[in-house]
């Protein structure tokens, strides 16, 4: 049986597959903002505003955020689970990983919506 | 048995010094290592300071100008973004490698050392295309 430990893996398919499709649609958003970038001939503060004023490229951004959250939650827990051994440094680690995700996530809803 | 197995002398191979020195890791070895590292760099520090240049660059004409005529024109703000670049695009490319693998392709040693080859040239070019760029 499996011995669970709060601080483990979720034991299952779920996080993996997550990982996979969170990376997916960052690689996806990644492309088309870097081929959008490149075709505008050059980037004045106007252009980058409107930019990130249009509704689709606000809900891509956000979709990319939240991405990146579920992502680097997965990832940062794989890593402390490798190296941080001691439950408690482990538990206070990955609560601060949460934390500053949590930061992230709402640091780009208000530069989103401002 | 289990206190044979415990008082039995054990090769410590994971000690700093044979990370660095001792265990050679094959090519695509580095790829995963790096992709972790990779990882790690654009969770902390590197997403903090993209919010930030994102952040100050659509507050306002001011913060748009300062960021672009000042900030990034520093030595160490140009090095911070090669960092990013070579970070972002090695964790792209490597992966995607991890992508095709999952799904059982390009799992031969002579696929896997030549696609490990190209996800390290990959990014590396791409980092000295935007190096030479922003110097």
């Amino acid at each position: 049986m499996v011995n669970r430990v709060v601080t483990g893996a979720h034991y299952g398919l779920r996080d993996w597959l997550a990982q996979r499709i969170t990376g997916l649609v960052m690689a996806v958003f990644s492309v088309i903002l870097l081929v959008y970038l490149l075709s505008q001939p050059a980037l004045t503060y106007a252009s980058w505003k409107a930019l990130f004023e249009r509704g689709w490229m606000r809900v891509a951004a956000l979709l990319f955020a939240a991405s990146l959250a579920w992502h680097a939650w997965v990832g940062m827990r794989d890593i402390l689970m490798d190296y941080v051994k001691p439950t408690g440094l482990r538990l206070f680690s990955q609560v601060l990983c949460l934390v500053v995700l949590a930061v992230y996530l709402g640091w780009t809803i208000q530069v989103l919506w401002r | 048995m289990s206190s044979a197995a415990a008082k039995k002398e054990r090769p410590k191979y994971l000690s700093l010094p044979a990370l660095l020195f001792e265990i050679r890791l094959p090519l695509p070895g580095w790829i995963s290592i790096l992709h972790r590292v990779s990882g790690l760099l654009l969770f902390f520090p590197l997403a903090a300071w993209l919010l930030y240049l994102l952040d100050a660059s659509l507050a306002s004409q001011e913060g748009f100008d300062r960021i672009r005529e000042h900030y990034l024109r520093l030595p160490v703000a140009k090095l911070g973004l090669l960092l990013f670049v070579w970070a972002y695009s090695h964790h792209f490319c490597a992966g995607i490698r991890f992508l095709f693998l999952d799904i059982d392709k390009g799992l031969d040693l002579k696929t896997a050392r030549i696609t490990s080859g190209a996800v390290l040239a990959v990014s590396l070019a791409i980092t000295a295309f935007v190096a030479a760029r922003i110097w």
